[in-house]
């Protein structure tokens, strides 16, 4: 062999071995449309500088939209996406079924004792995390101090139902448009039924017994169901059973509500730049009853890994940069603390710089105050505190949804919803084969 | 006989076309009119029309957060990729069944058009399957022959409708002069049926433009056309109208220009055959 064709042969092995070196790894990531997920796509030249070789195309979607796509893709092992968006709904089942990859060999550096327990708590499934949370959020009060203090009250810091019904009764003027209380009316089982469900655990309602008998037949789930209405009906905006969450936001940015009960992550809105009230609102604990639970639920939006992912490493490497410490001093970095993705780790509420973001404290307890493993006062056999993590609960607490909405918009009584709600669930349980 | 067109009769034939064109378009002048609002102003209550706070911002950031050059060529490439490979389907069986009909001919018009009775969700699992194992998720080819498959029915139906206006005699008269099949449909059939044809044509880019289920369902990103465009403006929590009306807006002007141009062709087909 000539000297020349050595040479040659060399250059060629060492231009395929750079090449190989070099191959670029395409992730597909499939997200919803919120401001945490936007910040973070406007983010990448981080991840790209770092990560030269992998190569993230986004999928954004509709929320509903999104959900229908992702689970018909990993229910026929399609392999379309590599990364997903999901919520602590989807986890606990997907988990289940094998449909995730365990993300329990993330490196050392990304601390996974720092996550917040009770988020972590549910994404874990039969002890392996399956998906890692970008934003967690609760739900808590949020009310016009203004009005508070010209009706001469003071918010307690964890109120209970009968501070708010006074409150909300003090705040009310209809002449003026300005009504004592907002809260989700439209249907839906992540609308009005993520309020009711997460609004019964405190009045000691459960949906199913320890024999997934369904409960709406029993005095709790009356006592919450007339509370609601008779809040709603008397100190409640017109045309409430149309209101959901971006509804309230809108009505309560204007100015039209004296208080609103809702997700933690509306406290950046309601104080921000679109919102007339923003130097007026102040923050509560949800709700309770004296019974040891408050309305309060835990949601997290999180990534996880689909099991038909052909790209599984690439993956984790993403979900290591948009989920741990080093991202939030980067979005601390770039767009200030308070746009940080809050309620996913026990590091940043231990910052100082974020603790001067007003609703920081007030967002982490209420979600350390939320238990998805022992959601209700009455045991239960489920898993999750505004929803029931069975594949079936979507379906049916949408109905459930539309008989409670139907009864706010003044259609039925409250023991009629009820009781439709009790036949309706307890055919589908029997169908489904839960109970006989 | 005819009436006669009295001034008042005209004005008041003109005063309700105007009412019901401005009713049938009001939603589409509002979503345009959003899009140049800001989000806050977007929702206020009571609306604001003349007081609004008008911006392009929504315009720049939906171009700035999205690759819009490249849904918009998918959305081309798909909607004109399958009509033509539908009237291509489409004319030889439409011709079969206006001039060489069978005793089973109706019924199989019918149980064609059953098939878009049938909701889309009913056959999606399938369907989904079908796509995956022949690799033809996010692909634009494997969209080109769904949509096709999706608005058969409809070209079909269109262009029999059209055909069974031709005299048959006419088609008789070429084969009489030696005229070969392909001729006969090419050269004949054709060049007359060509009004019905265009207007067929237009409506089915313009439905499989808008079509959303499948287009959203069976891509991701390499073959996402603009309905999954305007579908990632939605957003769960936060405002958002203003945006989404922008990203609406962007997606339906090409297809809302290329309606406004060619009407005159579109009523001239959809009307064919209407009076006799």
């Amino acid at each position: 062999m000539t000297k020349t064709l050595r040479a040659l042969m060399g250059a060629t092995a060492l231009f395929t071995l750079s090449g190989a070196a070099m191959a670029e790894t395409t992730i597909t990531v499939a997200t919803v449309n919120n401001g945490d997920m936007v910040r973070m796509q406007g983010l990448m030249d981080d991840f790209n500088a770092k990560h030269p070789d992998i190569k993230v195309e986004w999928v954004t979607l509709e929320e509903n939209v999104l959900r229908q796509n992702v689970t018909t893709d990993i229910a026929t092992g399609g392999g379309q996406y590599d990364v997903i968006t999901i919520g602590t709904y989807e986890v606990p089942i997907w988990g289940k079924q094998g449909w995730l990859e365990s993300l329990n060999d993330l490196p050392a550096e990304y601390d996974v004792d720092d996550l917040l327990p009770a988020i972590r708590g549910g994404l874990t499934v039969d002890g392996n995390l399956m998906a890692a949370p970008f934003y967690g959020e609760s739900s808590m009060v949020m009310y016009r101090k203004d009005l508070m203090e010209a009706a001469g009250l003071t918010m307690p810091d964890a109120p209970t139902w009968a501070d708010i019904e006074t409150a909300a009764k003090a705040m009310t003027d209809k002449s003026k448009e300005q009504y004592g209380i907002c809260l989700r009316g439209k249907a839906g089982w992540g609308e009005n039924m993520a309020f009711l469900t997460a609004m019964s655990n405190s009045f000691g309602a459960r949906w199913f017994d320890e024999k997934w008998v369904p409960q709406f037949d029993q005095p709790e789930w009356k006592a919450t169901l007339d509370f609601y209405l008779n809040l709603m009906n008397n100190y409640g905006p017109p045309g409430a059973s149309n209101n959901g969450f971006n509804e309230n936001l809108t009505l309560f940015q204007q100015g039209k509500c004296g208080m609103w009960i809702d997700a933690t992550v509306a406290a950046s809105f309601v104080t921000g730049k679109d919102s007339t009230v923003a130097d007026k609102v102040g923050f509560a604990l949800a709700p309770d009853n004296g019974l040891g639970k408050r309305g309060n639920w835990l949601w997290a939006w999180s990534l996880a890994i689909p099991a038909s992912s052909d790209a599984k490493d690439a993956a984790k490497v993403f979900i290591d940069w948009a989920t741990n410490k080093d991202y939030l001093a980067l979005v601390a970095s770039k767009e200030g603390w308070a746009n940080v993705p809050p309620g996913t780790r026990t590091s940043l509420y231990a910052n100082e710089e974020y603790a001067k973001v007003p609703f920081a404290k007030m967002t982490l307890d209420s979600i350390n105050s939320a238990d998805p493993t022992a959601p209700t006062v009455k045991p239960v056999p489920y898993v999750g505190v505004q929803f029931v993590a069975i594949p079936e609960f979507a379906g049916i607490a949408t109905t459930v949804g539309e008989t409670f909405s139907a009864a706010l918009a003044g259609q039925k009584t409250a023991d009629e919803a009820l009781a439709e709600a009790q036949t309706f669930v307890t055919d589908e349980m029997k169908a489904a084969g839960y109970i006989q | 006989m005819a009436r006669a067109v009295t001034p008042r009769r005209k004005l008041i034939t003109t005063i309700a076309a105007w009412a019901v064109a401005l009713i049938i378009f009001f939603p589409v002048l509002w979503m345009i009119l959003t899009s140049f609002k800001t989000e806050a102003s977007a929702v206020a209550n009571p609306p604001e029309f003349l007081s609004a706070d008008w911006t392009l911002e929504n315009y720049a950031e939906v171009w700035a957060r999205s690759d819009y050059p490249r849904f918009f060529w998918n959305s081309v490439v798909i909607s004109v990729g399958s009509t033509l490979l539908g009237l291509l389907v489409a004319v030889p069986s439409a011709w079969a069944m206006a001039f060489v009909p069978g005793k089973k001919t109706k019924d199989l018009l019918m149980w064609m058009l059953s098939t878009k009775m049938m909701p889309a969700v009913a056959v999606m699992i399938p369907l989904y399957l079908l796509f995956q194992r022949l690799g033809l998720i996010d692909t634009k080819i494997g969209l080109v022959f769904a949509l096709m498959l999706m608005n058969l029915p409809i070209i079909i139906w269109m262009l029999y409708t059209y055909f069974k206006e031709i005299p048959g005699e006419i088609l008789e008269a070429s084969r009489m002069d030696g005229a070969s099949l392909w001729g006969e449909i090419v050269h004949v059939l054709t060049p007359m049926a060509l009004p019905g044809i265009a207007s067929t044509m237009l409506l089915n880019i313009i439905l499989a433009w808008n079509e959303a289920f499948w287009t959203i369902v069976l891509t991701t990103t390499k073959a996402a056309p603009l309905s999954a465009f305007i579908a990632s403006f939605s957003a769960p929590q936060g405002l958002f109208y203003a945006k989404l009306s922008a990203a609406s807006a962007m997606a339906i002007m090409p297809i809302l220009i290329l309606g406004w141009f060619s009407q005159k062709q579109l009523v001239r087909g959809l009307t064919f055959g209407a009076v006799k």
